[in-house]
């Protein structure tokens, strides 16, 4: 391989690209070396075990994808303002709309959402931490390498340029014959590992690790979408695991599994994307639900109307999740009663969805609603999301679907439920565990501003694709001529897509303004919130509680302060807390599933099959591995809890 | 696991006594329910592509029963070792469990030994993984199953150091029942496989 085809070239943008990310490492690099900060970096967190301190790396992962998927999508609106527009050209765009779709979907809504779960869940049950924390940090370095190795394909080699489903026989080795895919199979591959690895070890967390007294029926309701969460990836991922792999041998190996001859059904690939596929949506949009009932309950100072249907909607939404996949593609000919099928379990997915939004609708009935940005996301979700819930019913008809499919009534539709659901929910989750995070409030005032601005964008932004699509215009065209009358619409969205840009900023600053000027959170509890993660301190103490609460209701912390009980630390009864041993191997074997993972992508097998003996290397050593942990000092806990409780 | 050194019970069989192995235990039943879905996705692959051979022979012009049978008595015998050994682990014999853990591991080592023949044997004869959909889709799923006992073999061999080293300890126990929880389930696999694959095959 020449270097001209290791590295992309020909693109005035890829070479500011390779500009910026060479200053941005020297950068980073300058920083930690002139502050002393490698043993920090390296002490504090590449080597963590504690869930509040993953989740937060999680979430700053997160937010930079979001931003790499947001200059993807900001690239794609550039080229689509007007007809015949010259920005990018085809390949180009083809390139940018999957790596759009797949960053957004696996590596800022997953991440955000698993970096909430991080943090929240061990506090929400009462817990010093997860069942597995060495796991969790693997899990993690996973999830991280596998992103990084995706995002390096765009000036390395060459981004995947099948679309985020990569369809064969489109994204098989004959039609797409760069390394491009090969990252999309690998990469993906990588950070999936880790998310399976996650819905197993938070299982295992809330099934076995809640405070006494918490039974399944007093968990707060963020904690029991992510036990349905955990089940759906649990069943969903290995799907997209052994689908991945195959598609990595039809593209690697030449097996002919999705091939065109030799019996190769590439159908096949679209059933198996989307068994996994459909499931993933909820996976990131149950835990937005969660959210949003934990924010609407604390701001509207009620019990969350409808607790049990709630549960049992979550329930019912996870179980029709793996049953509706076909919706996809009514248009490849499956034929009607298989359609018909498909059509009537996605159709019913609109009851639970319905039984929920009542019961948020009927918990702020006669609340005391607080304008908070959390409550402010929470609120504009509710219409936004039945916004792309009725299109989404609209989408379910299969005959009326041979209309849409495809077109930008289904990009409208989709970024509704994903936007106004999963991102919305993000935002709300942030500004609400702001403070467990990092010990202090997320500015309101600017917080608002982003709110406004990104919210009021969005809809300027994706509105008009409803009546595009209905128009004729088609997903994943580049560009457009003038006499379709599309222009008007488009020169719209691009002025929504750029409002939300600006509200991304707007929050980056926020990040920044509030690290600086933000008011401290000195209480542990600013929102007057109700579960048990506000009965800790602000930013968390790493063994989380000094002593486990004993839970007799649902909203714990609640019924703890209306009643006064179990609020003070008798400090007669701390014990010595068992706390597990930082351990850098979960990071130096995400570093060898990278080389091994970049190795397979240029099918250099040699630097494939030693980074893999480096993992193997790694598991042994995990095997014989028999640190028990350390213990936490009464004296040092009481030194803690006293200098957490002078604040307030 | 903040809590793991407490909560320990001594009425419990060994490998349970540790909140930690208990812990551990249920993460890996509910790993294998993750397995289980991995496997049921390449069967499904198995049974759509099967009769899909394009230019390349049919299951029926393939599969050789002797192979099989001779593997498949090989697995079946070695799951049934491997419970042997967790009998003698609870009855705190350290010699037992681990004469009976390298008998199972032999076992799998002469299942391995024969199916790497099998497929050399269908390679020899033009069968390879590239050249029908039904092969493809037959070489993943029975690989699979293969990786997996090889797998499994290296982490027996990890274990029985451990337990040369340490003794019983309730950490060894738990490995020593996990890594049979796990070879229990091969053999469930190995046992759709023989079905579905294989009898079917040699019908259809």
């Amino acid at each position: 391989m020449k270097w001209s085809e290791f590295f992309v070239t020909g693109e005035p943008l890829i070479y500011a690209a390779d500009v910026s990310i060479v200053l941005t490492a020297i950068g980073i690099v300058f920083v930690l070396t002139y502050f002393k900060k490698w043993k920090w970096l390296w002490n504090e967190w590449l080597t963590t075990v504690d869930h509040k301190k993953i989740g937060v790396m999680y979430i700053i992962s997160a937010v930079l994808m979001l931003f790499r998927g947001g200059v993807d999508a900001l690239l794609m609106r550039a080229q689509l303002t007007v007809p015949n527009m010259k920005f990018l050209d085809s390949q180009h765009y083809n390139e940018i709309f999957t790596t759009h779709g797949t960053i957004m979907i696996i590596f800022m809504a997953m991440p955000f959402i698993i970096g909430l779960m991080n943090i929240v869940v061990p506090l929400q049950i009462g817990a010093r931490d997860v069942a597995y924390p060495y796991l969790n940090a693997l899990s993690f370095w996973l999830f991280f390498v596998g992103a990084m190795l995706f995002n390096i394909a765009f000036v390395i080699g060459g981004s995947p340029d099948a679309g985020w489903t990569s369809y064969f026989p489109l994204a098989s080795k004959e039609f797409s014959p760069g390394v491009g895919n090969n990252y999309y199979a690998v990469a993906l591959q990588i950070s999936g590992i880790g998310t399976l690895m996650t819905g197993i070890n938070f299982l295992v967390t809330i099934l076995k690790m809640r405070a006494p007294g918490m039974t399944l029926m007093r968990m707060p309701m963020f904690t029991w979408t992510i036990l349905i969460t955990c089940v759906i990836i649990i069943f969903a991922f290995p799907v997209f695991t052994v689908a991945l792999a195959l598609m990595t041998f039809d593209r690697l190996f030449d097996t002919q599994f999705f091939t065109m001859a030799n019996g190769g059904m590439s159908m096949l690939w679209a059933n198996l994307f989307w068994i996994w596929g459909h499931p993933e949506v909820y996976i990131v949009v149950l835990p937005a639900f969660g959210i949003f009932s934990e924010v609407v309950s604390t701001f509207a100072r009620k019990r969350l109307f409808g607790y049990k249907a709630m549960v049992f909607s979550i329930v019912g939404i996870a179980f029709l999740s793996f049953l509706v996949w076909v919706h996809h593609f009514f248009t490849m000919g499956a034929g009607a009663a298989v359609n018909s099928f498909f059509s009537i379990t996605t159709m019913a997915i609109a009851i639970p969805t319905g039984v929920k939004i009542f019961n948020w609708l009927f918990t702020l009935r006669k609340g005391k609603i607080r304008f908070t940005t959390a409550m402010l996301w929470s609120l504009a979700f509710i219409p936004n999301f039945v916004i792309g819930g009725v299109t989404g019913v609209m989408l379910a008809m299969a005959a009326a679907d041979y209309q849409y499919h495809n077109s930008y009534f289904l990009i409208a539709h989709f970024h509704y439920v994903l936007i106004a659901g999963t991102v919305f929910a993000c935002f709300a989750g942030l500004h609400y565990w702001y403070p467990k995070m990092f010990g202090h409030i997320l500015n309101e005032r600017l917080g608002k501003w982003t709110f406004w601005l990104f919210m009021i964008g969005f809809n300027i932004c994706f509105f008009p694709m409803y009546f595009l699509g209905l128009m004729g215009m088609t997903r994943r065209m580049y560009t457009y001529s003038a006499g379709l009358g599309w222009t008007p619409l488009n020169v719209v969205a691009t002025v929504g897509a750029a409002l939300m840009g600006i509200g991304f900023i707007v929050l980056c600053y926020n990040i920044y303004y509030s690290a600086r000027y933000g008011e401290r959170d000195m209480t542990g509890d600013p929102w007057d919130g109700r579960t048990l993660e506000w009965a800790t301190s602000s930013p968390v103490a790493h063994y989380n509680f000094a002593i486990i609460p004993e839970v007799t209701d649902l909203d714990a912390y609640w019924v703890m302060k209306k009643t006064g009980k179990g609020l003070e630390i008798d400090e007669e009864k701390l014990k010595p807390i068992h706390m597990p041993s930082n351990s850098g191997r979960p990071f130096l074997i995400s570093i060898a599933f990278f080389f091994a993972g970049f190795g397979l992508v240029f099918e250099w097998y040699t630097m494939a099959i030693i980074a893999t003996i480096f993992i193997i290397l790694g598991l042994i050593l995990r095997s014989f591995d028999d640190d028990d942990g350390y213990y936490i000092s009464v004296d040092e806990i009481k030194r803690t809890e006293r200098l957490a409780r002078k604040g307030a | 696991m903040a809590e793991v050194a407490h909560h320990y019970d001594e009425k419990m069989p060994l490998e349970y006594r540790t909140e930690e192995s208990r812990l551990n235990i249920l993460g890996f039943w509910i790993f294998l329910g993750a397995e289980v879905a991995l496997f049921a996705t390449l069967f499904a692959t198995y049974l759509v592509l099967f009769q899909r051979t394009g230019h390349g022979p049919t299951a029926m012009e393939l599969f050789k029963v002797k192979e099989v049978m001779i593997e498949t008595l090989l697995l079946l015998t070695s799951s049934f070792t491997c419970g042997l050994a967790i009998h003698e682990m609870r009855r705190n014999r350290l010699k037992g469990l681990l004469t009976w853990l390298i008998i199972t591991l032999l076992l799998g080592a002469g299942f391995i030994t024969f199916e790497i023949r099998e497929f050399i044997d269908y390679v020899h004869e033009g069968a390879t993984i590239q050249t029908s959909a039904f092969l493809s889709s037959f070489f993943v799923l029975v690989g699979t199953h293969g990786a997996h006992v090889s797998l499994g073999i290296g982490w027996m061999i990890l274990i029985i150091i451990q337990l040369l080293q340490r003794g019983f300890t309730p950490r060894t126990a738990r490995k020593v029942f996990i890594v049979s929880l796990y070879w229990h389930f091969l053999d469930v696999v190995w046992i759709f496989i023989f079905t579905l694959v294989y009898l079917t095959g040699m019908v259809i």
